[in-house]
């Protein structure tokens, strides 16, 4: 190791700190689970659960919150990753739910209200009582006062007024039956240590972050790939682009960039000088209103 | 619920050349090898905290587009109101008031910032204890026409309390005061007297206008006066290398890797972060409470293994010998280990409604070994405005700091806070509630 002064640079330090909370949760909680989504968040946090237990197995599960609208390369990625790291992977699936009629479809289509009852109901059914999710702090300022372990009450809710202090690096990961902790161990990450983790580990993402020429509609300004869940509308001309995605959430909500970032270190480079949040740029289903994400996560949402 | 609408996105069209000398520059700029300084602040509502932060994040290009244009479209008058930048949740918004610490994020070439944003009033104590746990600097807020207030001596404690090696106090509003050199002195001068009596290892008085930015990124042409460094070049070059442990070797051993595969049939490993000091392979140990001696035959961090560990590395010891190690126990060297006790004295900040009292039950975490104790004692309460001791004191109240002596049913390995800021903290867990209700951080005996 060639560090003469002792000192690690902020991605170790971020490292070292996710590893620390990860590790702390499989010691202290007895059935945690961790969402996966194909995402590159969660594909961070399941590479550093990888090595926070390496030569071992993950000691847990992951789990996927299947809306029914992902992108079909995002579950392939998904099914991938998980077979090679040997890990259970469960699916929540939201058709299913939808099918039973525990949830109903809201009339704009979008599923990511209506995945947190199904979220609660599988975290439920299998006792689980830590969720490790991938959400950032530079997100949203509704995460800028979460803390790393997230206290929840028997519905999933998140209390801001009633929060656990956070002293030091001492989690309090204590509950009473039915109740949960959520865990970020990625909560001090901002998305440009992301990339600068994914291109220093080589860590391999889907396909749909990089730039490639796709068919496109342009709905308010935003460019959305025609896909099986995305058909021109009437009047709607659909053109090629070169375009890519900075978030990757359900299929007929995400819209993509324009850009020529075809590899990770332009990604880098696309992202060091670009102005718009990533929320911002690409997520219709936070656009709903001011505190969006403050009552979604309430309501017992990531 | 409003009806969904899209943002307009002005730059969607164009995209960026990622190939540009500017995006050349940028992707050096932020793959650059940094550090990280974590920061806490702390003010009241009308000293100017909040537009500072909203300062920083702007002018260190931490505010995107979208949100700066956000901000804009809300302010009123004819200046863009930098301060609802961290705007906090609708809940506070109806109230009136900030309830949590906030983290906010921002970077420059040279380093990464973790900036906890701590409100003034309501739990302040909690709030600011808890924004400093992790500090390595603390930014102290004066409006240059107040002066130093109560508040802004009590920030100066908590901060030296946690034992934050770095404090900078920002004297605001200099534009009120007409940039008074005379002012910006007398204000210096008291707090510099004050911080001595608080062994405040390094402070640094900064006059600015947050509103303006003067002295926040760049030198004021209206402190001709002022020679020392604008707020953001000392954020960037105070050295906090040194403020580590480095000397007393310390590992608690947080989980026990064993893969039982056929691959690693014989792989027994102790998973952990280094608490301070330097692990090396070869080296000596022992751990606590067996107090067995053995030697370190590999060391596995997170990309293979490592001759080496320092704090704050997260890695695996093995170990030469087959002992009984589980979590909770400490790995240290055997001519400088911790003390082994059950009983341990500290300054606790209380932090929850029900008072603290002598008899009373409770639970402490203390680096990765968890205890049941029971408090023996309250030396006394603190003020924490006139520093005087209150030995008359029968409990502590919510944000009250007091000396406490604790018994705890097993022994914990512990170091003064003032020495070892890992191993001489923890946290008290109420056993009904499950809610943490107070820090502690230990002091020598007597």
């Amino acid at each position: 190791m060639s560090i003469p002064d002792y000192r690690l640079s902020q991605l170790e330090t971020l490292e070292a700190e996710s590893i620390h909370v990860i590790r702390e949760v499989a010691a202290e909680l007895e059935r945690p689970v961790l969402l996966f989504s194909g995402g590159k968040d969660s594909i961070v946090m399941l590479e550093l659960a990888r090595k926070a237990f390496a030569p071992a197995r993950i000691p847990f599960p992951v789990m996927h919150v299947d809306t029914g609208l992902n992108f079909p390369d995002v579950l392939e990625f998904r099914d991938k990753r998980v077979a090679e790291l040997g890990v259970q992977l469960i699916v929540a699936s939201v058709p299913e739910a939808m099918a039973k009629g525990l949830v109903k479809e809201e009339p704009n289509g979008s599923r990511n209200r209506i995945q947190t009852p199904v979220l609660l109901d599988a975290v439920e059914q299998h006792g689980f009582t830590a969720l490790f999710g991938g959400a950032r702090r530079d997100e949203d300022k509704a995460r800028a006062k979460e803390r790393v372990f997230s206290f929840r009450d028997e519905f999933g809710q998140w209390d801001p007024k009633n929060q656990r202090p956070e002293l030091w690096d001492l989690y309090n990961g204590r509950i009473h039956l039915g109740e949960s902790i959520r865990v970020f161990p990625l909560s001090n990450w901002t998305e440009l240590d992301i990339w600068q983790y994914i291109l220093r580990e080589q860590i391999a993402i889907p396909p749909l972050y990089l730039a490639q020429e796709r068919e496109v509609v342009e709905r308010q300004g935003m460019l959305y790939a025609v896909n099986e869940f995305i058909r021109p509308r009437d009047g709607e001309q659909p053109f090629r682009a070169t375009v890519r995605y900075r978030t990757v959430g359900d299929a007929n909500l995400t819209a993509a960039v324009r850009s020529e970032a075809t590899t990770v270190e332009e990604v880098i480079a696309e992202i060091a000088v670009t102005r718009m949040t990533e929320r911002g740029a690409t997520r219709g289903d936070d656009k709903v209103s001011d505190a969006a994400m403050e009552d979604r996560k309430k309501e017992g949402y990531f | 619920m409003a009806p969904e609408t899209y943002p307009t996105v002005t730059d969607a069209d164009e995209p960026v050349d990622v190939h540009s000398p500017v995006a050349e520059h940028a992707v050096e700029l932020a793959t650059a090898r940094k550090d990280i300084l974590r920061i806490a602040t702390a003010g009241s509502v009308d000293d100017g905290k909040s537009t500072l932060i909203g300062r920083l994040l702007y002018d260190s290009k931490a505010i995107f587009e979208d949100q700066y244009e956000a901000v804009a479209r809300a302010s009123k008058g004819d200046h863009v109101d930098l301060a609802l930048l961290t705007d906090g949740l609708r809940a506070e918004r109806e109230q009136g008031i900030t309830i949590d610490v906030a983290y906010r994020y921002f970077a420059t070439p040279r380093r990464t910032f973790i900036l906890a944003d701590t409100p003034g009033h309501v739990q302040y104590t909690r709030n600011m204890v808890t924004g400093a746990s992790t500090a390595d600097l603390a930014i102290v807020l004066v409006d240059a026409r107040k002066g130093m207030v109560e508040q802004s001596r009590r920030h100066a404690f908590l901060a030296s309390l946690l034992r934050v090696p770095h404090l900078v106090v920002a004297v605001n509003k200099m534009d009120l005061v007409d940039w008074s050199e005379g002012v910006f002195e007398a204000i210096a001068d008291e707090f510099s007297a004050f911080a001595a009596k608080l062994s405040v290892p390094d402070l640094t008085v900064v006059p600015i206008s947050a509103l303006h930015g003067d002295n926040v990124v760049t030198h004021s042409a209206n402190t001709p006066w002022y020679e020392g460094p604008t707020l953001l070049h000392h954020l960037e070059h105070v050295h906090v290398a040194s403020d580590r442990n480095l000397t007393d070797a310390r590992f608690p051993v947080q989980y026990v890797i064993r893969p039982q595969t056929e691959e690693h049939h014989d792989y027994r490993g102790y998973a952990g972060t280094v608490a301070s000091g330097v692990f090396r392979v070869g080296d000596e140990v022992m751990v606590q409470p067996s107090g067995l001696p053995t030697t370190i035959v590999g060391i596995d961090g997170p990309r293979g293994p490592v001759d080496e560990a320092f704090p704050p590395m997260a890695v695996t010891l093995r170990l030469a010998d087959d002992l009984d190690v589980s979590r909770g126990d400490l790995v240290s060297k055997p001519e400088n280990a911790p003390t082994a006790t059950q009983d341990l004295d500290a300054l606790v900040c209380w932090m929850t409604d029900e008072p603290l009292r002598p008899r009373q039950r409770i639970t402490v975490k203390h680096t990765t070994r968890t205890a049941r104790a029971m408090v023996k004692e309250l030396a006394y309460r603190l003020d924490v405005n006139t520093l005087h001791r209150d030995r008359e004191a029968t409990e502590l109240g919510l944000n009250d700091i007091g000396r406490v002596r604790l018994r705890v049913t097993q022994p914990l390995f512990v170091d003064d806070y003032t020495r070892n800021r890992v191993t001489g903290r923890f946290i008290l867990v109420d056993e009904a509630t499950n809610a943490t209700v107070g820090a502690g951080m230990l002091t020598p005996a007597g």
